[in-house]
């Protein structure tokens, strides 16, 4: 699991693309783009944390159990926002 | 006295098991981490999605000038961070060290940004309760924005400082040579805590500071 050793370059290429989305993410907003700001704004948020759970934080190199782990908060986290939301939205 | 590093404790078979163990500890850690920053993102999902205009004119009165560069900041942090975990399990004694001083450093720097910015939100009148006032529309929910940046903001600058304490104890477990190549999972724990806080402000940034189009 955490024995493979990533390759400098990877972390680079990654280092690279995080800053290049952050800058979209600054540039996006500037754009009026109506309710697909918010839209765009997640989209590369969640990106940006998927590139570093997946390379910084080893998960794409871990076992099948750490992924569900790993998983599990985030998807209780869905059930919160979701479920709330279905409440409130429809009201 | 340090003792040399050791295989694995005598509570497990083997280096292996011990090595999932402490990463499968952490992460079930992380997830009750997600949870405690989830309870507040879904205060702000239900306040920005109920008043939407007063959340948008309050995000307006923070500066990206602040919270962007933060987050390149933290993103520097995260990458040094890495190399770090890759000093360790390399057995680099001296890069691990340097790289952990590099984090620590952005850590720092991030935290130093974030005071300067507390300090300008105190000066335009944006702290709710203590000095707040609002020329604008709605002022009671571009408070209730208000409320929820400080808690966010605050409750993760408390992450970060407490993430610059370890780092500087694994730092100087590193320099004591405690930390080697067999035995590095503090190292690579500790940066799966400070990843883990680098993704929060990823979210904060553009929930915080641009919503709607600037």
């Amino acid at each position: 699991m955490s024995h493979t050793i990533v390759p400098l370059k990877t972390y680079a290429t990654i280092f690279v693309l995080l800053m290049v989305l952050l800058g979209l993410t600054v540039g996006v907003a500037y754009l009026d783009l109506g309710a697909l700001n918010l839209a765009a704004a997640m989209a590369i948020a969640v990106a940006k944390a998927i590139l570093i759970i997946l390379f910084f934080m080893h998960i794409r190199y871990g076992r099948k159990l750490t992924w569900v782990f790993a998983g599990a908060g985030f998807f209780w986290l869905a059930i919160l926002l979701v479920l709330a939301m279905t409440d409130y939205a429809t009201r | 006295m340090p003792e040399p590093a050791i295989a694995h404790a005598h509570q497990f078979e083997s280096a292996e098991q011990q090595r999932d163990a402490d990463t499968l500890g952490m992460w079930t850690f992380l997830a009750t981490e997600v949870l405690f920053f989830g309870g507040l993102i879904m205060c702000y999902t239900f306040g920005r999605f109920s008043y939407p205009q007063a959340f948008e004119a309050a995000s307006h009165h923070l500066y990206v000038g602040y919270g962007g560069p933060n987050t390149a900041i933290l993103l520097c942090s995260s990458f040094t961070m890495a190399l770090a975990v890759r000093s360790a399990q390399l057995g680099r004694r001296k890069a691990l060290v340097g790289f952990l001083i590099a984090t620590i450093l952005f850590g720092l720097g991030f935290l130093v940004v974030k005071g300067f910015e507390y300090h300008t939100d105190y000066v335009e009148q944006l702290v709710p309760r203590w000095r707040f006032h609002w020329e604008g529309a709605d002022a009671g929910h571009a408070e209730l924005f208000f409320w929820l940046y400080f808690v966010l903001t605050g409750l993760h600058a408390i992450h970060v400082t407490i993430g610059v304490g370890l780092l500087t104890v694994v730092a100087i477990l590193g320099w004591r040579g405690r930390i080697t190549a067999e035995n590095h999972m503090t190292a690579e724990i500790t940066g799966l805590y400070w990843h883990f806080v680098d993704i929060v402000w990823v979210f904060l940034f553009p929930l915080l500071y641009l919503i709607g189009h600037r």
